[in-house]
Formats: C-alpha cells, structure tokens, sequence
C-alpha cells in the first residue's frame, strides 16, 4: 500500500489510494475501509470517476493481489478468481465454460475485454452485466472473502436489485465456483449493434443431459433473474418424453413453448434501450433459438460418441 | 480531468511507467486517468479523449502489448506498467507498417481516431482465437474482412473510413510484416 493519507476532513472529496500486494493486504483495508470502492480493470469504475459521477472516499486496486487473478479446479468445480479478465474467459475457458466464453466474446469491444473482469462484472451488478445469465444457468457461486473467512453466495441470491448485491461491507469478490459445462452451454444478446452495447436484453441457457436444465435472464429486470417455469418445464419434457436417450429432434411446441415461459419469468421495464414489451418478445425468440442450438450441439455430441 | 472543486484536498501518488521505451516517474492525483496523464502530464496528445469513457476508442494504447482505452486506465494503478502510445510505433523516421499501410489505403479523413485505431490494429495482429463472428469456435480464424470488423470494433470513425481501414489492416496481416 504505497500511499496511506489520513482519512479527508469533512467534505472532502480527496481519493485515498489503497494498493494491497496480497489477498490478506486486500481483506484487511476493505474491513478498515470498508466504504473503499474495489477497482480491478477499472472500466466502470472510472466511468463513474471521469464524469464526477461518484467521488469514492477511498480506491482499493485489486490489479496487485496475485491470488485473485488465476482459475483451477477445485475439486468437481472450477475456481474462477475474480480478476480473470473477459480476454482470458474466451482464451482458456471456452472448452470448460463455453457459455461464459460466448458471453465474455460480447462485453464491450477488445480494449475493454483485455481489462474488465469477472469480478468488477459482478460487483456492478448491473441486471445487464454479461456474465450474470450464464452463472445463473450454471448454478455458480460467488465467494466473498472478509477479515471473517469466506463463504458462498449461490448466483441466485446474489443479486439484491439494481446495482445491488449480498455482499457486505467489509466483503470483497474472491472467486466464482462454477461446474464445468454437463452439457451444451448457449449465450445469446440484443443490443444496437454487436460492440459496445449494453443488452437489451439476453438469455443463456445450460443442458445437463438426464439431469435437468439452467436458465439465466439478462437486462429484463431489477436483477438478473432464472427462468424457473421453463426450466422445469423443459426438464419434464426432455425426461418424459425420453429426449435424452433417444436425442431426436425437440417437438417445434416445446421450444415455443419453453420460449413463452422464458419471456414471462422477465419483469422488465421500458427504458432508453428498450421497451418491456420488446424485451418479453425478444426473449422469447432469444430463448427458443439458444435451446435450438444446445439441442442441435446435444444432438451432434451423440453422433460423434457413436 | 476533473478539476479539483474548492476546499478539496488532493491526494496524490507516485508512478513510475515506462512510456514508449522511456522511464518516467510522475506525481499525479490518484483521480487521474493513464489518458490524462499521458497528454497533461508527458504532452503526448497522440491519444485523444474522444469521449473519456471506453466507448470510442481514440484513446486506445498497448499496455504491456495488450490494447486497452486509456481513459479507463488509473494511472496511479499501473506502476510498473509498460505503455506504447501511437507516439512509439515508428521506428526513428521509419514509420510502423501499420502507419504506411493507413496512408497508402487512404484509411482516414480528419485522423482524429486514427491513432487509437493503429494502436488498437497494432494489439488485435498480435491477438488469435474466435471471435463473436467466428462461426467454427475451436479454429483460430483467418482475419477476414468480417474478422477485421469485429476485432477492430472498440474503434468508432465518425468520418466513416472503416472500409480503407479494413484495407489497410488487411495488406499489413497479409503481408507478413506486422511488428
């Protein structure tokens, strides 16, 4: 930590400049300071600084904690440290996590992908952050470090509301813990064009062969959301009707219907993107069309096993 | 750079960088972008600030080779950090193949973005792997034209070059001959 001030008077808009070298350096100023504002690629972060928008009392740069930027195996799961970049997520990922590759293929353009991270994706926590659907689908967790230890937070209960997450105060992103793909993994975004956009809205999907189906919603709500009825409605065909097994083609009425399920799980509002109408309409198409190629993917992955 | 409002108190580090092969240690507020810092502070007024938050990319440098907008760089955050600016991509007086392949296409008219496009060329001809238009994902790609696009697609030109520029980035990954 190379610039230590005392705490600005009153009033003051002074940045304290908080640069920790390990995880413990890291965990310990964010429990002293813990209105300090974590920075790791830092392309949200100065957004909101360039344009006078947030005056943080205090900087945490995450870029020298070495513990953070590196991804294992961890048992039957992956470890994704939080300061993986989007640029590595399509690297050395793609084959394990294809649906966070997909993901990470569309955040911003190439300048923002070699810097943002998956962490500073999810401390946003904006409901249009990129990674949000596909951790949703694939059951992840995010693990939150303090001075306390560590615990998990299932995707599905980090996200509070707009910009607002489980973490504490005192409590930094450490880690994604996520399975590997089972199965076919799809992402898919409308947005103005393909760089540099913000979802209108997206959607991704996961198959667990014999096992079930994950969803994630993106930019259709206050949080990013699981589509809960379509899932297990797909996962009651795709068992009942014995899909798995026989791996024939999905009856056109089950993706139209998985489709409907998919837009109606999304409480999206009328915004400059978008309207909610729109939004339901494209989800619907956006989650009829991912299931078409994970079944198509699910189908070929057959043929080639024999 | 937003100025410091009265009654601020200013916090300040130090940084140590190496600009376009040279050493430079700086004091700057802990505020202030990597782009501020290398067009207030070192004059090098080769990046603009199109629009200071990553949409544009004019701004666009190689940090330790990658590409990235320097504007959403924290320069107090990148000690150590070796930056190439459209100021260090010639050669002396032999200008980077990038450089003579943009005057030979024609690929600019006003030249506002152009420096954060041949910043950004430089990065993306040292880059592989898919893209979001890479239809077989497991292949490392041909840069095609609809690859140039995509690579290139943090980089806006509001004169409308893109065609020349897509030229221009096509001759120098054929040729062979990019640094």
């Amino acid at each position: 930590m190379t610039t230590r001030h005392p705490p600005g008077s009153p009033g003051s808009a002074a940045v304290e400049f908080l640069r920790p070298r390990s995880l413990s350096q890291a965990l310990a100023a964010k429990a002293e300071l813990q209105d300090a504002l974590p920075i790791a690629g830092g392309t949200d972060v100065m957004v909101e600084i360039n344009f006078g928008k947030r005056r943080p009392a205090a900087l945490l740069d995450l870029t020298g904690v070495r513990e953070l930027r590196g991804w294992q195996r961890d048992g039957a799961l992956l470890r994704v440290g939080s300061g993986v970049t989007y640029t590595r997520l399509e690297a050395e990922l793609a084959g394990l996590l294809p649906g966070l590759a997909m993901a990470a293929r569309t955040v911003g353009s190439p300048q923002i992908r070699n810097r943002g991270t998956i962490g500073g994706n999810l401390g946003a926590a904006s409901p249009a952050g990129d990674c949000h659907p596909v951790l949703l689908a694939a059951g992840a967790a995010v693990e939150a470090g303090s001075v306390r230890g560590a615990r998990l937070i299932p995707a599905d209960a980090f996200f509070l509301g707009p910009k607002r997450s489980a973490l504490a105060d005192d409590e930094l992103i450490t880690a994604v813990l996520v399975p590997p793909a089972p199965g076919p993994q799809q992402f898919a975004k409308v947005g103005t064009r393909n760089a540099m956009v913000i979802a209108v809205c997206s959607f991704a999907l996961e198959l667990r062969p014999g096992a079930g189906v994950g969803t994630g919603i993106g930019s259709a709500g206050p949080t990013p959301l699981r589509a809960r009825d379509a899932e297990d409605f797909l996962a009651a065909e795709l068992a009942g009707s014995g899909l798995w097994e026989s791996r024939e083609p999905l009856p056109g009425a089950v993706a139209r219907r998985f489709g409907e399920l998919a837009a109606a799980a999304a409480r999206p509002v009328d915004d400059v993107r978008g309207s909610a109408a729109y939004r339901r309409h494209a989800l619907s198409v956006l989650a009829r069309r991912a299931l078409g190629w994970a079944w198509d993917s699910y189908r070929k992955e057959g043929h080639l096993c024999g | 750079m937003t100025a410091p409002e009265a009654g601020d108190q200013v916090h300040t580090a130090t940084v140590t960088l190496t600009v376009n092969g040279e050493s430079r240690a700086l004091e700057v507020d802990t505020r202030t972008s990597l782009l501020d810092l290398l067009r207030e502070h070192l004059g090098l007024t080769g990046s603009k600030k199109g629009c200071d938050h990553g949409q544009c990319g004019a701004c666009t440098v190689l940090i330790g080779g990658r590409r990235a907008n320097a504007c959403l760089a924290l320069a107090v955050a990148h000690d150590g950090a070796e930056v190439t600016t459209v100021e260090g991509l010639a050669d002396g007086d032999a200008l980077h193949p990038l450089q003579d392949a943009f005057i030979r296409y024609d690929a600019f008219q006003c030249g506002y973005c152009t420096p954060g496009q041949l910043c950004s060329a430089a990065g993306m001809l040292t880059e592989g792997g898919p893209s979001a238009v890479t239809a077989d994902l497991t292949g490392d790609p041909a840069l095609t034209p609809g690859e140039i696009r995509e690579r290139m697609s943090g980089n806006l030109c509001r004169c409308g070059a893109y065609v020349n520029i897509v030229r221009a980035v096509t001759a120098v990954s054929t040729a062979g001959t990019e640094p």
